[in-house]
């Protein structure tokens, strides 16, 4: 476990104004600090705004980008929307998986750099299929651009 | 810093000084830096084009009020141009030409030639049946357009609250403000016809002349649903990121009309860049005193905040969304009390989408007569729909409602990709249905859709070729209601997932006969007693493929046998008549399933194959057919 610096939560807490309607944007800001929920910080948050744990886990469990499970350094959002679902979308998940060794169950790679996250839509289907990195947007991919993506990560890492 | 404007007098001269600023701007580069161009590159385009110019002394003004004088080149960063199919796109301006598939690499000539020499680049541009068309408006995707909401979007510097001023942006909100009472506002939106473009159909008039009925509440709310969660679905997105003062406009008129103070927009966590255009023109806004306190000097006020979804498809549910901002687990509630009377905290809420308040504007500008000029009896107006899937422009398009499918799809989408059959469209998501061949003629409009099983929806059109199994593409919208069924209510939690068991079961070879009638059963059982508007249409897209597809159905149950190929437990390897003979397949089955003589046709013997598809893979000739 990482040692939390509480200082950086309180910051972020402070900037909401301790306000419990604000609970998602705090941990959304949380979230982007940290790239995943830590449990101490959710601790740490349910004591100061005077919320339960339970009712914040229940939220962080509710919203499907909420992770309470560390993350890769690269996050390969792979769309599985419509669009991309009839452009062959799953193949190019498949392509994934294999060049970074994850699968549905394994949500981080041995190295530490990726972590593949189903997502609905990204709202690019013109330019289905698609896959996000981190804010980048891929188009059209295929098999083979996503095996080519996996290893230029690396590269770059 | 912007100059806050006290009064109307001084909007005036602010708006005069920027319609005269683009008037002198005649020279102009508009680079789409839409979520799509983006992702093709073309912020590198822009900056290449940028520093080119600077390099070549050639002065070029970013911003409106740059002041190079009269023969500067504006160079702007413009919203989604919609014809995403062709990105990264560059328009220039006055001619009106679209290059299309621009890169880096073309930044010199594009100079060179073009900017600097006025000549048309025939290889960016456009190739149409007949030739190249130059002027945007001749390519047929436009053509048939009728833009009304995106009418500026892709024209203007969606970051500059200068460049909406100088094309009458906040006009009708200065009308709203000085010239109109609330009620002549809210008049004014009922005769237009308009209704909510989110998916219902609500007359957005009478929703918001429920709000403005509650004359004893002190606090009320304008709330704009920019969760656009439905997979196929962008036009709100490209709204957002290409024209965001619109949406600002819209949502301060609404607050205007019906006495409410407060506004908050809610964006999808997905959509970074719609939530960064808004945020900087909620910021300029501010600063001309057009959001806040006192705007214009008119005594009103209104403030607005983002609320960033957090990935919930759910949230889209007005009650959802509402319990969201709130900071709670987005589920919805029973309803009455609905959400115009207690809403968001509490208060009287107005809830509408992006594209209902983009439309706003107009219509308060140019009057209901204008709005109803176009569109349906029952359905005034145009619609924006995300053109998706198999079909050759995808890409984002505004069309009169009452526009037909065959138009959609055949003439403006260009048709079929790859030459292959159409087979059907999916339309409003995992709540709407699949349109086929038949329906081709079908007007687009709220009640036409309705009357065959389907709805507008947010507006996406997925189009499928025949290579589309219709029971796959039921089990992909019913896994997904699965997944993002909030759990609150019995019938959609429980009884999507038994009907998402049953599909999954029929893909994969193990239907029993009588799943077709146990799907019926549990659809209608879902419709009737699910809690909210998810759950109710969650069983649309199984009820209108098993309408339209029953056969297919029937295929993957009986004969085990899925005639696209995509179900990929069913799929069976057949050698077609391209074989040569060549015995390739043979020697690579690990099963030798594969038998036949040397120069002749090959056999499969689909008892033994294990679906491998080495036998696919090493044709030289392509012979095997997986189906």
């Amino acid at each position: 476990m990482q040692q939390l610096d509480m200082k950086v939560i309180d910051e972020i807490l402070e900037r909401h104004n301790y306000d419990k309607s604000m609970i998602i944007a705090i941990m959304q800001d949380v979230q982007e600090v940290y790239r995943y929920l830590p449990q101490e910080a959710l601790e740490h948050i349910a004591a100061k705004i005077g919320m339960s744990e339970s009712d914040l886990f229940g939220v962080a469990t509710f919203y499907g980008n909420f992770s309470l499970d560390a993350k890769g350094k690269y996050v390969l959002k792979v769309c599985r929307g419509t669009a991309c679902h009839v452009r062959k979308s799953a193949d190019v998940l498949q392509a994934l998986q294999e060049a970074t060794g994850l699968s549905e169950k394994k949500s981080i790679s041995d190295d530490g750099l990726f972590t593949i996250e189903i997502v609905s839509c990204l709202g690019a289907c013109g330019l289905s299929p698609v896959v996000m990195v981190n804010d980048t947007v891929h188009a059209t991919m295929t098999p083979e651009k996503a095996k080519d993506l996996v290893a230029d990560l690396r590269e770059e890492a | 810093m912007r100059q806050r404007l006290a009064s109307l007098s001084e909007f005036r001269a602010l708006q005069q000084a920027c319609m005269a600023a683009r008037e002198a701007e005649k020279r102009k580069i508009l680079v789409c830096c839409g979520t799509g161009c983006v992702a093709g590159g073309n912020l590198n385009v822009y900056q290449a084009l940028k520093d080119r110019m600077d390099a070549l002394g050639v002065a070029c003004e970013v911003a409106l009020n740059d002041n190079h004088g009269g023969d500067a080149i504006g160079l702007k960063k413009s919203g989604c141009h919609g014809f995403c199919e062709k990105g990264p796109l560059v328009r220039i301006e006055p001619e009106g030409w679209l290059y299309t598939k621009v890169s880096v690499d073309d930044v010199d000539e594009i100079i060179q030639k073009t900017i600097l020499g006025g000549e048309f680049i025939d290889r960016l541009g456009y190739q149409g049946k007949d030739g190249v068309c130059k002027r945007q408006e001749d390519i047929p995707f436009y053509k048939l357009q009728t833009r009304r909401v995106l009418e500026h979007c892709g024209h203007i510097d969606a970051e500059s609250v200068e460049e909406y001023l100088s094309i009458g942006g906040y006009e009708a909100l200065t009308k709203a403000l000085f010239e109109l009472s609330g009620d002549e506002v809210i008049k004014e939106v009922s005769d237009s016809g308009l209704r909510g473009r989110g998916g219902a159909g609500f007359p957005t008039g009478k929703k918001w002349a429920q709000v403005a009925a509650h004359t004893e509440e002190p606090v009320k709310y304008i709330v704009c649903n920019g969760d656009e969660g439905d997979p196929g679905a962008f036009m709100d997105r490209s709204c957002m990121e290409g024209d965001p003062h619109k949406v600002i406009e819209g949502m301060i008129i609404a607050g205007v009309a019906t006495g409410s103070t407060e506004g908050v927009i809610y964006v999808r966590a997905e959509y970074p860049m719609a939530v960064k255009r808004l945020k900087i023109a909620m910021e300029q806004a501010a600063e001309l005193g057009i959001l806040g306190d006192d705007i214009l000097g008119s005594g009103k006020s209104f403030h607005l905040r983002i609320s960033k979804g957090a990935g919930a498809f759910v949230c889209g549910e007005g009650s959802a969304m509402t319990a969201s901002i709130e900071g709670h687990r987005g589920m919805p509630r029973t309803k009455p009390p609905r959400s115009v009377d207690k809403g968001l905290f509490e208060k009287p809420t107005c809830l509408n989408n992006v594209e209902t308040f983009a439309n706003v504007p107009d219509i308060i500008k140019k009057g209901a007569e204008w709005f109803r000029s176009v569109g349906t009896e029952g359905s005034s107006g145009t619609k924006a729909f995300a053109l998706t899937g198999n079909v050759n422009n995808t890409g984002l398009i505004e069309v009169p409602m009452g526009t037909t499918m065959r138009e959609v799809v055949f003439d403006i989408g260009g048709g079929i990709k790859n030459d292959k059959e159409f087979k059907a469209v999916q339309i409003g998501g995992p709540s709407g249905g699949c349109l086929t061949k038949d329906h081709l003629d079908l007007p687009l409009d709220f009640d036409s859709l309705k009357s065959v099983g389907a709805i507008i929806g947010s507006g996406g059109l997925v189009v499928m070729d025949e290579s589309s199994c219709m029971v796959n593409i039921a089990q992909f919208f019913m896994n997904f209601i699965c997944e993002e069924s909030c759990g609150k209510c019995t019938p959609c939690r429980e009884g999507t997932t038994r009907m998402n068991d049953i599909l999954t079961r029929i893909t994969q070879g193990n239907g029993r006969m009588d799943d077709i009638g146990q799907l019926k059963k549990l659809a209608r059982m879902i419709q009737k007693s699910s809690l909210c508007g998810l759950g109710k249409t969650a069983p649309n897209p199984v009820l209108s493929t098993l309408q339209n597809f029953e056969d297919e159905y029937v295929e993957h149950i009986r004969d085990k046998r899925c005639r696209c190929g995509v179900c990929k437990d069913l799929a069976q390897f057949v050698i077609t008549d391209k074989c040569i003979g060549c015995t390739k397949c043979a020697r690579n089955c690990p099963v030798g399933a594969i038998t036949g003589t040397v120069r002749q046709k090959h056999t499969i013997d689909t008892s033994k194959c294990i679906k491998c598809g080495a036998c696919k893979a090493n044709c030289p000739v392509g012979a095997i057919k997986e189906g």
